[in-house]
C-alpha cells in the first residue's frame, strides 16, 4: 500500500530549476533509494518532505490524505548536513528535540532511555556533546531522529561519520525499524548499501526523475548481456569460435579453469553463445552478470546527459 | 505557537544559568552600591586617627583657646621643649608642632611642622581654628572701640548665600523639586543602558543563529518548527533574559534606596548630627550636611517621573531591541563566518552608534534639533528618547517616536525574517547586499 507520493513536484529558485515535475510514490514499510549524482534535486525534494521549503508546484500525499506543517511530528529526518548543540548535555538535547517533534517531556524520557540502553550509550546522558567522539554524536543524532516513532524516516547519507563496525550496526538498525513498520526514505552515494536495503530506488539527474522503480527490475532492466563463463581449453580457440558476433571484455587464465566475460552483440541469443564455446572448450559455470547499482547509476547518468547533449 | 514557547524556554534557561549571566546580574548592582557607599563613606567617615599635635605659642595669646576638636588634641609647650623637639619630632609622641608666632595678627602666618605630609584636613582644620579665633578677637575689639551695640549680629545678617531651588510643574499644577543634575545624569545612564542591552542581547541573539547554522543543527530544528517560530522564540526568549536582568536590578535598587532614606531620613540624619555635634561640633556640622545633601538627592531621584522612565525603559528596549536583533539574527544566517557577519552588522548597527554619540548633546539640551530628531527617527530613537524621557517629553512627540518605531520594528522584523529563512540553509556563498534583496522576494 502505497504511504507516501510526491506528485508532478517542481521548484524553481529564481533562475535555477531544482525539481522539475519529479513524482514519487513510497510503498509502506518499504525503504525507498532517492538517488542521483550532487546536485541533481534530492536535497530539495527532501525539504520539501520535510516542509521545509514549499514546492512550486505539485502537492505531498502522507497516508492518502494532503501533507500539512503539522505531518512533520510524524516524520524523522535525518540531514546530511547535521549536527548538535556542543555546549548542551546529550540527555537534554535529545529530550529537547523530541519535545519539537511534539512529544511529552515524558514520553521523551521513557523512549530515549530505551534507544540509549539499545545503542550502549547509558553513560552519555549528562556528558556534553563535545565532549563525545565524531562517531558518538553520530549515534547520538540517529537515536534523536527515531525517537518519535515517526511513521515516515528520511536518511540523507546516514552511514557518513560512522566506522564499518557502527555502520553495520544503524544497516541492522534500519532494517529493524522497517520491520516494525517505518516507511524508510534514503538517499546516499554508497551504492553498495542501496542493494543492501532498498526495495526501490528513484534516480533525478538534472532536476528530473529518470529511473524508477523496484532495485531488483531496474538492475535486471540495465542488464548488457553481460556473461561470464569458466571454462577449460586453449582461450585462442575459444577466442576464435566467438567470432566477431561477440566481444571478450576480459580474459584470465588459470591452473584449474580459466575464466572470460563476454558481451554479445545485437540480435544474439544465450544458446548461440553456448553453441559457440561448446566446440571449443569444456564450460564449468555459465552465468549472466548483473549490473550492480553502481554500473546502473552511472550509465543511466551518463544516457540522460548524452540525451540531452 | 507551543514549539515557540519550548524554544523561547530553552533559550532563556541556557541564558539565565550561564555563569556570565549571573555573574554580570550581580556585579552591577555591587557595583553601583559599592560606589555610592564609597562616596558616603568618604564624605562621613573621615579619618579617625588621634593626633596630638604640639603648639609653641609665641604670641600667648592662644594658650586655653585650643581644645580637642574632634580628634585632633592640642598640647602647649614651652620654648625649650619646642626647639628640642623641632629636630626630633618622631620620637616624641607629637603628630606635629605647630609654631605660632608673635606676629600672627598681622601677617596672617603660621608653621606646622612635621615628619609626614600633613593631610588636607588636618591643615586646614588647624587654619580654620586660628583664623576664627584671630577674626572673633579683632571683632570684640572693634565692637569695643565703636560701642555700637549688636554689630556682631548685624555684620552676620548681612552674610548672603543665593541658592536656586529647580521647580518643575507638572500637567496637574503641581511643583516639584526638580535637579537638573539629576535629570543629566539619569538621562545619561538611561541612553547608555538602553544601547548597552540593545547592542549586548541583539548581538546574542546574531551569534545565537550564527552557532546553529555553523552546527549544522538549524536544518534538525527547522525539519520541527517553521524557521519563523525558531527565530521568534530566541529573540524572545533573550528579550527575556534582559528583561530578568532589568527587574533583578530595579528590585535590587528599590531596596537599597528604601533602605539607604530609612537610614538618611531627615529625623535620623538630625539624630545622628546631634550626637556626633556633641562630640565633634563643627566637625559634626559637615557631616549632618554632607547627611542631608544625600537625602536631597534622594528626595530628588524620587521626583524623577520613574513610573514613566521605567515604561519608556521597557517599551524602547523591547521594540529598539526587536529592530535591531531581528536585523543581526538575519545577518547570522545569511553569512557563514565571522569576518562575513562583522561587514554587515556594522551598517546596521551603525545608527545605535550614532545615537550613542548624540547621547551627550540630548542631554545637555533636550530640547534641541539633534534631541528632537534624533528621538523621532525609529532607527535611534530608542537611546535618543529614553535619555530626553528624564528632562519630560511633550506627549504627541513621545507618542509618535513609539509609533514610527512599532512601524519599522514590524518592518524590521517582515525583512528578517524572509532574510533568516532563505539564508539559513544556504551555504558557501558570498552574500551582499543584491543578494539578500533578492532573497526578499521569494515566495518560500
Amino acid at each position: 500500500m502505497e504511504f507516501f507520493s510526491a506528485n508532478n513536484v517542481t521548484k524553481v529558485f529564481s533562475t535555477t530549476r531544482a525539481l522539475s515535475d519529479v513524482s514519487i510514490s513510497v510503498k509502506e514499510q518499504t525503504i525507498f533509494g532517492l538517488l542521483g549524482p550532487n546536485g541533481a534535486g534530492k536535497t530539495t525534494l527532501i525539504r520539501i518532505i520535510n516542509q521545509i521549503t514549499a514546492p512550486d508546484e505539485g502537492e505531498l500525499l502522507l497516508d492518502g490524505r494532503k501533507m500539512r506543517q503539522s505531518d512533520v511530528a510524524h516524520i524523522g529526518y535525518l540531514p546530511e548536513e547535521r549536527g548538535l548543540y556542543k555546549k548542551m548535555k546529550v540527555g537534554e538535547q535529545a529530550i529537547y528535540l523530541a519535545q519539537l517533534k511534539g512529544m511529552s517531556r515524558k514520553d521523551a524520557i521513557q523512549n530515549l532511555k530505551h534507544w540509549f540502553e539499545r545503542f550502549e550509550m547509558g553513560g552519555w546522558w549528562n556528558k556534553k556533546v563535545e565532549e563525545l567522539s565524531k562517531g558518538m554524536q553520530q549515534k547520538v543524532q540517529f537515536v534523536t531522529t527515531v525517537v518519535h516513532k515517526p511513521k515516515l524516516l528520511i536518511f540523507d547519507e546516514p552511514f557518513s561519520g560512522f566506522d564499518p563496525i557502527n555502520a553495520n550496526l544503524l544497516k541492522r538498525e534500519i532494517l529493524q525499524l522497517k520491520e516494525e513498520g517505518s516507511t524508510i526514505i534514503f538517499s546516499t552515494h554508497n551504492m553498495g548499501s542501496v542493494e543492501e536495503l532498498c526495495d526501490h530506488i528513484a534516480l533525478i539527474n538534472k532536476s528530473k526523475k529518470i529511473v524508477d522503480g523496484p532495485t531488483d527490475e531496474i538492475r535486471q532492466k540495465y542488464k548488457s548481456n553481460i556473461f561470464e563463463i569458466t571454462y577449460k581449453g586453449d582461450f585462442s580457440e575459444v577466442n576464435n569460435a566467438l567470432g566477431t558476433n561477440f566481444e571478450v571484455l576480459e580474459h584470465t587464465e588459470s591452473d584449474k579453469a580459466n575464466r572470460l566475460q563476454v558481451q554479445y552483440l545485437n540480435g544474439n541469443s544465450n544458446n548461440e553463445l553456448l553453441k559457440a564455446l561448446m566446440p571449443a572448450a569444456e564450460i564449468l559455470s555459465f552465468e549472466e552478470i548483473i549490473p550492480s547499482m553502481n554500473d546502473v547509476f552511472i550509465k543511466a547518468v551518463q544516457e540522460s546527459n548524452n540525451l540531452n547533449k | 505557537m507551543n514549539k515557540t514557547i519550548l524554544i523561547l524556554q530553552q533559550e532563556y534557561l541556557k541564558r539565565v544559568k550561564k555563569k556570565s549571566f549571573i555573574v554580570l546580574t550581580l556585579l552591577v548592582p555591587l557595583l553601583f552600591v559599592g560606589m555610592f557607599a564609597l562616596i558616603i563613606f568618604l564624605s562621613v567617615n573621615n579619618d579617625k586617627q588621634e593626633r596630638t599635635i604640639a603648639v609653641y605659642d609665641e604670641s600667648t595669646l592662644f594658650l586655653g583657646a585650643l581644645e580637642q576638636e574632634g580628634y585632633t588634641r592640642y598640647h602647649f609647650i614651652p620654648k625649650d621643649e619646642y626647639e628640642r623637639l623641632k629636630s626630633n619630632i618622631k620620637e616624641s609622641e607629637f603628630y606635629a608642632l605647630l609654631y605660632i608666632p608673635e606676629n600672627i595678627y598681622s601677617n596672617n602666618s603660621a608653621q606646622m611642622i612635621s615628619e609626614k605630609q600633613l593631610p588636607m584636613d588636618l591643615i586646614q582644620q588647624v587654619e580654620r581654628r586660628l583664623s576664627r579665633f584671630i577674626e572673633n578677637d579683632k571683632r570684640q575689639k572693634i565692637i569695643a572701640e565703636t560701642g555700637i551695640p549688636n554689630l556682631e549680629e548685624q555684620l552676620s545678617s548681612t552674610r548672603t548665600s543665593v541658592k536656586l531651588n529647580t521647580l518643575k510643574v507638572s500637567e496637574t499644577g503641581e511643583a516639584k523639586k526638580s535637579s537638573s543634575e539629576v535629570a543629566f545624569i539619569t538621562s545619561y545612564a538611561m541612553g547608555f543602558i538602553i544601547y548597552f542591552f540593545v547592542f549586548m542581547y541583539g548581538s546574542m541573539v546574531m551569534r545565537s543563529v550564527m552557532e546553529e547554522k555553523k552546527n549544522r543543527i538549524v536544518e534538525v530544528i527547522i525539519s520541527s518548527v517553521k524557521p519563523f517560530q525558531l527565530m521568534a522564540g530566541k529573540i524572545i526568549g533573550t528579550a527575556l533574559v534582559g528583561l530578568t536582568q532589568v527587574a533583578i536590578w530595579v528590585l535590587v535598587g528599590i531596596v537599597g534606596l528604601t533602605i539607604a532614606q530609612s537610614f538618611f531620613s531627615p529625623e535620623s540624619a538630625q539624630q545622628m548630627g546631634q550626637s556626633l555635634m556633641e562630640s565633634q561640633q563643627t566637625m559634626g556640622a559637615n557631616i549632618s550636611a554632607g547627611e542631608s545633601q544625600v537625602t536631597e538627592i534622594i528626595g530628588l531621584i524620587n521626583n524623577l517621573n520613574i513610573p514613566l522612565i521605567l515604561f519608556a525603559f521597557v517599551f524602547y528596549f523591547l521594540a529598539g531591541y526587536l529592530m535591531y536583533s531581528s536585523l543581526l539574527g538575519a545577518v547570522g544566517a545569511a553569512v557563514d563566518n565571522d569576518e562575513d557577519s562583522q561587514q554587515m552588522v556594522f551598517p546596521i548597527t551603525f545608527p545605535l552608534i550614532l545615537s550613542i554619540m548624540l547621547l551627550f548633546p540630548i542631554a545637555r539640551n533636550p530640547e534641541g534639533p539633534i534631541a528632537f530628531w534624533g528621538s523621532i527617527i525609529p532607527l535611534t530613537s530608542p537611546v535618543a528618547m529614553l535619555a530626553r524621557v528624564p528632562y519630560g517629553v511633550p506627549v504627541w512627540e513621545l507618542l509618535l517616536s513609539m509609533f514610527l518605531l512599532i512601524l519599522t520594528t514590524v518592518g524590521a522584523i517582515w525583512v528578517a525574517a524572509k532574510i533568516y529563512k532563505t539564508g539559513l540553509l544556504m551555504y558557501g556563498k558570498k552574500v551582499n547586499l543584491k543578494e539578500l534583496i533578492k532573497w526578499l522576494r521569494y515566495k518560500n
